[in-house]
């Protein structure tokens, strides 16, 4: 089932354009890698289809289970279902992280119309969920984010995502900054919640990531554009030669 | 492309009915016979209305003090009406001779006074312009020996407690607004604890103003004997009017030997519209003496009302080892002007200070901390810490601080620590991102960041200020 298909999608930032006609189809069960040089659009890409104020979408459509996904405020689209993994985690002081959590899922749950969770409920639920994903509870009575290091922060995006179960995941560059050790654990906890009813849009810089998560397809963004998509082998090829033999047919096309 | 978070969308002030009951006002003015006239309604011993006198003559020498950094018109003494009270009001001896109009407005103000509905392990007196209509759990109270009651039935009922006691921490020249409470003061709470008791329940005052053209100026005076504890708080707001009304208040604690008072105040008085129209002159004077040696002084306020609150709360630390606390949230929305902050004065060896003050923003709001912390020269080993943490909620609103620092002592330690933060676009976006609406992120940072303060309110009351400041908020954001 086609999850989300995006169409000729513009959009800027300040005034200037990033994206410039971006075309992509994710179907559920699927997983795509989005790779490309520094500053040709990927992180972007993510911000805009959660919806990110500061991105202005100039033309283009994205169709998220058939609705239009930027007629959708933000927290509708997260409602929906559609998840951003923050590529820089921002920090919330003196709320912990098991508050947090909980409001987002009883927003979610109102949403959808079931009943919202108590504190212990909730916890319950959370433990449950923990222990399917093999983590420690040590997260979730500390503050969101604050003084986490880059890559608890990065881990804690990804425990944010096992609890929320959206359809849509958007992972922007949770690979960087994070030691082999903690790949390993975010790419295992990425692999388990993989089903066929959701999908995974994974944008990275590094080969590394999709040696432990296998991807269905990889894209290579250049300049605002998926200038050429392949399946996982096209990584390796990547990792290989670099960009700049994409870039160069690309341009002369 | 923040205009989201400046959109403001307005919401009405909960509290601000008015409650249609014939009353007893007396003209508006202020002269000595108005005085005398409030002297003997209260039915006052004449040491009482000579001390009220001394004060008025005082004040007419005063100038009306303009360093804080809040701007408002002249106000007119002379407009204002030094006296309302609910009429038919005999001597009580029950509640069931209290006004049923009365009671129902305490109630719609969540402060229930009927004995069925009472707040367990709360007792309250409740204020209704000038006068006290009620009081809860006093025999409960009478059986440790605990005084709880009006300040104006203290006078008549234990003269000799109120007169040692009142003006003994803020004389009656001490400022322009404490000498005019001085003078016509109305009415307030009297707590006495005696030697080693520790009150069993929390004591809490409940202020309503109600009349219109009127003033409030309460009174309120706790004394901690040798050994005690006590954990008191006051709450209370007005009705909606286009007027600006004057609240002074006065608040006198005396802590001896290692007694402890933790004093927590919720305040949420009418902060007039969003054009700034309407709205209480909050000026307060507050001031806690810790006489004793180990005695320790605790205020908590939150500060989400009034047009202007010009307020600091402050301990005077004698005792040796004595220790003083102040932990503040105060919250500036509209057009709402806010200067408060407190001081710590420090004579004993020893003594501690901690100040923990948290400033919010919002629309066109004012925020001011205004803060002293002194040493002097016999206060060895003195220590004081202080934070001073501002939030910004959008960009057209302020936050200010003064922190003024005098150490006359080489042994002192002090820390100062301070941060202005704004909420952002980006930790909205995030909430947002996980399914929270934007009120909820903005009540959830808003929170987060005054959890330090709100650990130390009594909880029945921190859910009470956590949905207040919710309230105070609304529509900080779009």
């Amino acid at each position: 089932m086609t999850l989300l298909q995006i169409k000729n999608l513009r959009a800027s930032v300040e005034g200037r354009e990033i994206l410039q006609g971006v075309d992509l189809t994710v179907n559920t069960g699927e997983v795509h890698a989005i790779m490309g040089p520094n500053g040709s659009g990927k992180s972007t890409l993510a911000q805009v289809l959660a919806g990110h104020p500061a991105y202005t979408v100039t033309a283009g459509s994205a169709l998220y289970e058939g609705k239009d996904l930027f007629a959708m405020t933000p927290e509708e689209r997260a409602r929906e279902g559609v998840f951003l993994a923050f590529q820089y985690p921002v920090a919330i002081r003196g709320i912990t992280n098991a508050y947090f959590l909980r409001s987002a899922v009883n927003a979610i749950r109102k949403h959808r119309g079931t009943e919202e969770l108590g504190p212990v409920e909730f916890m319950d639920a959370l433990e449950e969920k923990l222990k399917v994903i093999g983590w420690d509870d040590s997260y979730l009575s500390r503050p969101v984010n604050e003084g986490f290091s880059g890559g608890e922060k990065k881990r804690n995006e990804i425990l944010q995502l096992a609890v929320l179960e959206p359809k849509l995941a958007i992972l922007d560059e949770t690979d960087s900054g994070l030691d082999i050790d903690a790949l390993k654990t975010v790419a295992r906890t990425v692999e388990k919640l993989r089903r066929p009813d959701n999908a995974t849009v994974m944008v990275t810089h590094y080969y590394r990531i999709l040696t432990h998560i296998q991807p269905d397809f990889v894209h290579v963004l250049a300049a605002g554009r998926i200038v050429k998509s392949g399946g996982k082998e096209l990584a390796q090829e990547l990792e290989e030669k670099g960009y700049d033999w994409i870039r160069e047919p690309a341009a002369v096309a | 492309m923040s205009s989201g978070i400046e959109a403001q969308v307005l919401q009405p002030y909960k509290y601000g009915f008015v409650t249609d009951i014939e009353a007893d006002v007396v003209p508006p003015g202020l002269s000595e016979d108005v005085i005398r006239l409030i002297s003997a309604k209260k039915g006052e011993p004449e040491w009482m209305l000579e001390w009220r006198l001394k004060a008025y003559r005082n004040w007419l020498k005063m100038p009306e003090p303009h360093w804080s950094n809040v701007t408002y018109g002249p106000i007119d003494y002379q407009g204002i009406s030094y006296y309302a009270a609910p009429k038919q009001r005999p001597k009580l001896e029950s509640l069931d001779q209290v006004d049923p109009k009365l009671i129902e407005t305490f109630e719609k103000l969540g402060i229930p006074i009927e004995e069925r509905k009472r707040l367990a392990g709360v007792a309250v007196d409740a204020v209704f312009d000038s006068v006290s209509v009620a009081t809860t759990f006093r025999e409960t109270l009478a059986q440790q020996g605990i005084i709880f009651c009006a300040i104006s039935e203290a006078i008549r009922e234990h003269p000799d407690l109120v007169r040692k006691y009142l003006g003994s921490v803020v004389p009656h020249n001490d400022n322009f607004f404490a000498a005019l409470n001085s003078a016509v003061f109305t009415d307030g709470s009297f707590a006495y604890i005696p030697k080693g008791v520790r009150c069993p329940l929390e004591l809490s005052t409940y202020f309503r103003i109600n009349a219109s053209s009127t003033g409030q100026f309460e009174r309120t005076l706790i004394v901690a004997e040798e050994g005690s504890y006590v954990s008191y708080l006051e709450g209370c707001s007005a009705p909606v009017r286009d007027e600006n009304q004057l609240h002074a208040a006065v608040v006198e604690l005396v802590a001896l030997d290692d007694a402890t008072i933790k004093y927590s105040t919720i305040q949420n008085w009418y902060p007039g519209d969003e054009e700034g129209r309407g709205g209480i002159y909050n000026f307060v004077t507050k001031r806690g003496a810790c006489r004793g040696k180990n005695s320790k002084i605790s205020w908590t306020q939150v500060e989400t009302g009034s047009a202007i609150t010009w307020k600091y709360p402050g301990c005077i630390l004698q005792g040796d080892n004595s220790i003083g606390e102040f932990y503040s949230v105060a919250v500036t929305n509209q057009r709402q002007q806010a200067d408060t902050g407190t001081k710590m004065i420090h004579l004993g060896k020893n003594t501690r200070s901690t100040i923990v003050s948290k400033g919010i923003s919002a629309g066109r709001g004012q925020n001011t901390y205004r803060g002293l912390v002194k040493i002097l020269k016999g206060a060895d080993h003195a220590r004081n810490y202080s934070q001073c943490d501002s939030m910004l909620i959008g960009d057209k609103c302020g936050a200010h601080t003064f922190p003024y620092i005098d150490v006359r002592n080489s042994t002192a330690i002090m820390e100062h620590e301070a941060s202005t933060s704004k909420i952002g676009e980006d930790q909205i976006f995030y909430a947002k991102q996980r399914g929270v609406s934007a009120e909820d992120a903005v009540s959830m940072i808003v929170n987060g960041f005054c959890k330090e303060v709100f650990k130390e309110l009594p909880m029945e009351f921190a859910v009470e200020a956590q949905r207040l400041l919710g309230i105070s908020l609304e529509g900080s954001v779009g």
